[in-house]
């Protein structure tokens, strides 16, 4: 329980400072309207309406991922900014209530651009789902956690080095790779209905087989990251 | 006023235990070719007040950073309460030159949440925040972003956020760089005072509170010092003795 209350407080501080700076939400919102209106225009969704169907998982998995590398580049730096890191690293609360809590503060602003890009991704890509779409409900959330966990981890390895920016997508992109195949798969899945409900069923098990491992080999190693010279 | 390595003693004292709570054996830190910390041998009494002395780069802030357990020797042993100093964090406090403070948070709400982190510490002054910013005088329901304080006051909030962690151990690292004469004469009576506040026992044996700082204003620190070491190119020069109240 007091464990989950520290979480909790390193998460609502989380929240706080993103209210006051509005750093993480503005620019992942922005990068990823850009890249949506980009495809948008390089794909007339009216000429060929299969294909645009066929390939929209895909585009909306790499606008979120990269979207998200932006915010999970300042989640860190603002930690390090006066040095506040070094008073988390002395207080005796757990270091992985830390990363938990800031994990899901990511995770929160990354569903918030989600919410925001939908209508506007639906839109621009003249999109109807063919298969079930309350799977999306589960495909989102898992695959959002997916990106955010282990760029919530890299992020934080890559704090004292000097090209923090360039090596976190060089660590983050490699390993999110099993993550993003079952993410895009499902959501094209069913998006087009080209997979049956069990296909779709066994890419969601493994996205949150993916979730799982990842999270606890992160927990796990966020102490010795933390305290790393 | 030059800086020697006397001993002075004129703060009232706590009931001060003999027994060492920081000891450093034959420790050294290398960065790459360069030696912050040549082979210091030393130790630090419970209820003792060490200044530590020495131009920029003499190793300073590096030994308090190890006696925090921030960084690790590259040779020898530090002990805090005869344990490693990354197992006493509930009863060491490090505020550094920088204020170690959230710019978009205000006092009372990085003081909140700094409490919290140590909410199971067991700490009688933790969860009361108010009591520390008035301490060092700063106005609790003062609704400004930390981000838009002078230097003065983040230090003092600086300070704030260590008292109320109640440390038994507290650990300065130029406390006194950013302030008016005024406000530093101000937070050496509270160090001053802080020094008197009660230890609870441990394992039956009745603690007092250990004071380390390091600073350039050696006249403004004396009265509060039991001690004054001095250090030049990482190693300690003069190490001074112990005056007991």
């Amino acid at each position: 329980m007091k464990y989950l209350r520290h979480v909790w407080d390193h998460l609502r501080k989380d929240l706080r400072l993103e209210w006051r700076s509005r750093d993480s939400i503005n620019g992942m919102l922005f990068f990823a309207l850009l890249v949506v209106v980009v495809f948008g225009l390089a794909f007339d969704p009216t000429s060929y309406p299969t294909m645009t169907r066929q390939i929209s998982g895909g585009i909306l998995w790499v606008a979120l991922l990269f979207a998200s590398i932006t915010a999970l580049n300042q989640s860190w730096a603002r930690e390090q900014r006066n040095n506040v890191l070094e008073a988390q690293r002395m207080a005796p609360s757990p270091a992985s209530a830390l990363f938990l809590g800031k994990a899901l503060a990511n995770m929160l602003f990354v569903l918030v651009v989600e919410a925001v890009l939908a209508p506007i991704f639906i839109v621009f890509f003249n999109l109807h789902a063919l298969g079930n779409v309350w799977l999306l409900a589960l495909i989102l959330p898992l695959g959002t956690w997916a990106l955010v966990v282990n760029g919530t981890f890299f992020a934080a390895l890559g704090l004292r080095a000097r090209n923090r920016e360039l090596l976190l997508p060089l660590l983050l992109l490699p390993i999110s790779l099993p993550a993003l195949l079952a993410m895009v798969q499902a959501t094209t899945g069913v998006l087009t209905a080209d997979l049956d409900p069990i296909q779709i069923s066994t890419w969601i098990k493994q996205l949150l087989g993916y979730d799982i491992i990842f999270t606890t080999v992160c927990i796990l190693l966020f102490e010795t990251v933390l305290n790393a010279e | 006023m030059t800086q020697t390595a006397e001993t002075t003693r004129s703060s009232a004292p706590p009931s001060v235990a003999s027994t060492d709570c920081i000891s450093l054996e034959s420790v050294s830190k290398i960065y790459g070719r360069f030696a912050a910390l040549r082979n210091i041998t030393t130790s630090f009494c419970t209820g003792s007040c060490t200044m530590i002395l020495g131009e920029n780069g003499a190793g300073k802030s590096t030994l308090l950073r190890m006696i925090a357990g921030l960084i690790t020797p590259t040779r020898g042993r530090v002990t805090v309460f005869s344990e490693a100093p990354h197992q006493q964090r509930r009863r060491v406090a490090y505020m550094s030159h920088s204020p170690m403070l959230y710019d978009e948070l205000t006092a009372m709400e990085n003081l909140n949440y700094f409490s919290s982190l140590h909410r199971d510490g067991g700490c009688a002054c933790v969860g009361n925040p108010e009591m520390a910013l008035r301490a060092v005088g700063l106005d609790p329901k003062l609704d400004r972003p930390v981000g838009q304080f002078s230097q003065g006051m983040r230090q003092r909030t600086s300070l704030a956020r260590v008292l109320q962690t109640d440390p038994e151990v507290l650990l300065l690292d130029e406390p006194f760089s950013n302030l008016d004469a005024a406000s530093a004469r101000h937070m050496v009576e509270l160090l001053a005072d802080f020094r008197t506040w009660p230890v609870a026992p441990v394992n039956g044996v009745m603690g007092a509170r250990t004071i380390i700082l390091t600073t350039h204003q050696f006249a403004l620190a004396e009265p509060l010092a039991t001690r004054t070491l001095t250090m030049r190119n990482g190693e300690i020069l003069d190490s001074g003795t112990e005056a007991h109240g």
